[in-house]
């Protein structure tokens, strides 16, 4: 009658410890998420590779754009003053008209300013066979420009950086929402979800989920905004970073909102199904409204009402708003509205969120009804 | 003690269960049997809370089940599922510390129960590289690390060889022997007949039979005696009341009337010669099985 086997081995210790509190079990649950991200070489690569793009753009952009080399120039002590106070030229002066040409033939200088009375300006240049025609444009005299629409930016500079901020958030919500909808239903396929239940309340899952994702894909914003801001200083684009300086900052604040609704909304599709492969019929309306905001800013981003919409419908508000806040379109409380707004949205759809997610969580086997994931 | 009353189940218009009431007490090992479909899971399902029943109560020590109470219930699911990436020991670490456990009081735990259920070595694997009756052991070690108060485990022993066998029998038994109810479901009516203490039949969502298992097989048992003498047995077809089963030289199985027939045929025994062996049949948990669910 009594048990058999008893070796006598401790199976306990000490008391039962405390329910640990809903945080506690939420950052648990984060944790391993981050933790079980952080192993996957697949996200590391991909992460380096998106950091690597951006590193290279702005490269590019600032071999392009400015820091050309100093023109190599010789002069006279007569045409001397022909470039006193010009930038970007490095002058070397020599005694002759004859030494400086010696210098333009052996390639030492870019060209020679020689003192000519014959011509309006009172010099000639002398190259060897191109007109230098960056040194020309410099040495000729323009006549003042005023813009009466002073603060409009260069179109394809405004087109890149809305397209910039569309494929950041593009990739990095379709990224992590994915990441989080997986793992949801890995939860689900393996089973292993009715052990957790026992252990964990069903929201607490269901935050610690959102809170681990987010912190993901946050630092991988945060870095790439980084990445951005030193990558301009270095390259010495200071007149474009203090342009985008501000969007960038807005950008990451809005995009951990805008990220903590998707991800509630990726959670709770994902939780409808029963297999990996079945992903796609849930969580397609979501992926949709990812989407959409990234292919209006490709078409729209010259066009102020799309762009003054976008920046306030919550799924769109982290692309548009920071691409108006660069194109100077945006009041100062603007972008505090178009937050408060995504954020209550946030708290809604969270809360919609876990009712479906808690509705769906052991319904195992099939894909769950809308309906019935909603009511109950 | 852990007790369920009148719980009930329908899907659709299939009762689940119907009106199920059983007892799991502290400090024994309850055996949980039934066919395919019978209700073992629905039942143990209901018991975590991770399904609801229609109507019915199940309590622990009188109070209703809450979420917190059932936090510190060890469960073994029918599904079976731990994470496929992750290692085993880390897999441990985590469930026991969600339970709330600090990380280094986890980690002890997990390092003994893993060592006790031989898996000392593959602690470091990942669950999806491990053969098929070591996931289960790594299973049933997710049940136990966090040291829980009732044990609820659907088919432990279901893809375990012998010796794997043996070795979760023993740590089972080392909890109930600690004070705990232990429920747990099998197919293997050899397994529960050797190890439970307790048996609850269920059948049709109905529970059949339920009691201590040596309750139920003094209960079931026919009056059906073996004798086994050093001469030859025939004589025992002559003792009135008596009928003969099988008779094989000195071996005869027979059944009789009553218990005072029982005892004359042993003291005739007694009288014509020595008596090796006389038993009253009594019959196996499988036996007994059929019967109630026939």
């Amino acid at each position: 009658m009594t048990t058999t086997n008893t070796t006598g081995a401790v199976v306990r210790d000490g008391a039962a410890p405390a329910t640990p509190s809903f945080l506690q079990s939420s950052w648990l649950v984060a944790e391993r998420e981050v933790r079980m991200k952080l192993r996957s070489k697949a996200f590391l690569i991909s992460t380096g590779i998106l950091m690597l793009f951006v590193l290279g753009g702005i490269l590019i952009g600032g071999l392009v754009g400015g820091n050309e080399e100093a023109t190599k120039v010789a002069v006279t002590a007569d045409s001397a003053s022909a470039v006193t106070g010009q930038e970007g030229l490095d002058v070397t002066e020599v005694a002759t008209a004859k030494d400086a040409e010696a210098l333009v033939r052996s390639g030492d200088v870019t060209a020679a300013i020689l003192p000519d009375d014959s011509t309006p300006l009172g010099i000639v240049v002398v190259a060897d066979s191109e007109t230098p025609t960056g040194l020309l444009q410099q040495l000729s005299i323009t006549p003042p420009v005023t813009l009466l629409d002073g603060d409009t930016q260069n179109p394809f500079l405004a087109y890149l950086v809305a397209i910039a901020f569309g494929v950041v958030f593009f990739a990095s919500a379709m990224t992590f929402g994915s990441t989080i909808a997986q793992s949801v239903v890995e939860e689900k396929q393996t089973r292993v979800v009715e052990i957790l239940m026992s252990a964990v309340p069903v929201r607490a899952l269901l935050a610690g989920k959102v809170l681990g994702n987010s912190i993901l894909a946050f630092g991988q914003i945060a870095m790439i905004a980084a990445l951005a801001i030193i990558g301009l200083t270095i390259t010495g684009q200071s007149e474009l970073l203090s342009l985008l300086g501000a969007p960038v900052l807005w950008f990451v604040v809005f995009f951990v909102l805008g990220f903590v609704l998707l991800a509630a909304l990726f959670a709770a599709t994902g939780s409808m199904v029963s297999r990996v492969e079945d992903i796609g019929s849930t969580t397609t309306p979501v992926t949709m409204l990812v989407m959409i905001p990234y292919f209006l800013v490709i078409f729209f981003y010259d066009n102020p009402v799309v762009l003054g919409i976008m920046s306030y419908v919550p799924f769109s508000a982290p692309v548009g708003m920071p691409v108006r806040l660069f194109l100077g379109d945006a009041q100062w409380w603007e972008p505090l509205l178009s937050l408060v707004i995504l954020a209550v949205t946030a708290l809604g759809t969270i809360a919609l969120g876990s009712k479906i997610y808690e509705n769906s969580l052991l319904k195992l086997g099939g894909t769950v009804k809308w309906r019935d994931a909603l009511t109950r | 003690m852990l007790t369920l009353t009148d719980v009930t189940k329908t899907y659709g218009s299939r009762r689940a269960l119907d009106a199920v009431s059983f007892d799991v007490a502290p400090g024994r090992m309850t055996g949980f049997v039934g066919g395919n479909g019978a209700g073992k899971t629905t039942a143990m399902r209901i018991i975590l809370g991770v399904l609801s029943s229609d109507s019915g109560d199940v309590t622990l020590d009188g109070r209703a089940l809450t979420p917190e109470s059932r936090r510190r219930f060890g469960y073994m699911p029918e599904e079976r599922g731990l994470y496929p990436k992750m290692k085993i020991e880390e897999q441990l670490v985590y469930l026991a510390r969600l339970h709330g456990f600090t990380a280094s009081a986890a980690q002890k735990k997990a390092e003994r129960l893993l060592e006790r259920l031989g898996l000392g070595e593959r602690r470091g694997d990942l669950v999806e590289s491990l053969s098929l009756g070591n996931q289960q052991r790594a299973q049933i070690a997710a049940s136990l690390v966090h040291e829980p108060d009732v044990l609820v485990l659907d088919e432990p022993f279901s893809g375990l060889d012998p010796m794997a066998v043996d070795t979760v029998v023993g740590v089972l038994s080392d909890y109930a022997a600690s004070g705990i109810p232990v429920l747990f479901s099998s197919h293997q009516l050899d397994i529960v007949e050797r190890l439970c203490d307790d048996l609850v039949i269920i059948a049709g969502g109905q529970i059949r039979a339920n009691g201590p298992r040596d309750e139920l097989r003094e209960r079931h048992s026919s009056r059906r005696y073996e004798l086994h003498v050093a001469g030859d047995a025939g004589w025992v077809r002559d003792v009135p009341g008596v009928t003969v089963v099988d008779f094989h030289g000195g071996d005869a199985v027979f059944e009789v009337d009553s218990d005072d027939t029982a005892q004359a045929v042993l003291r005739d025994a007694v009288a014509r010669g020595p008596v090796v062996s006389y038993t009253r049949q009594r019959p196996s948990l499988a036996q007994i099985f059929k019967e109630v669910v026939a």
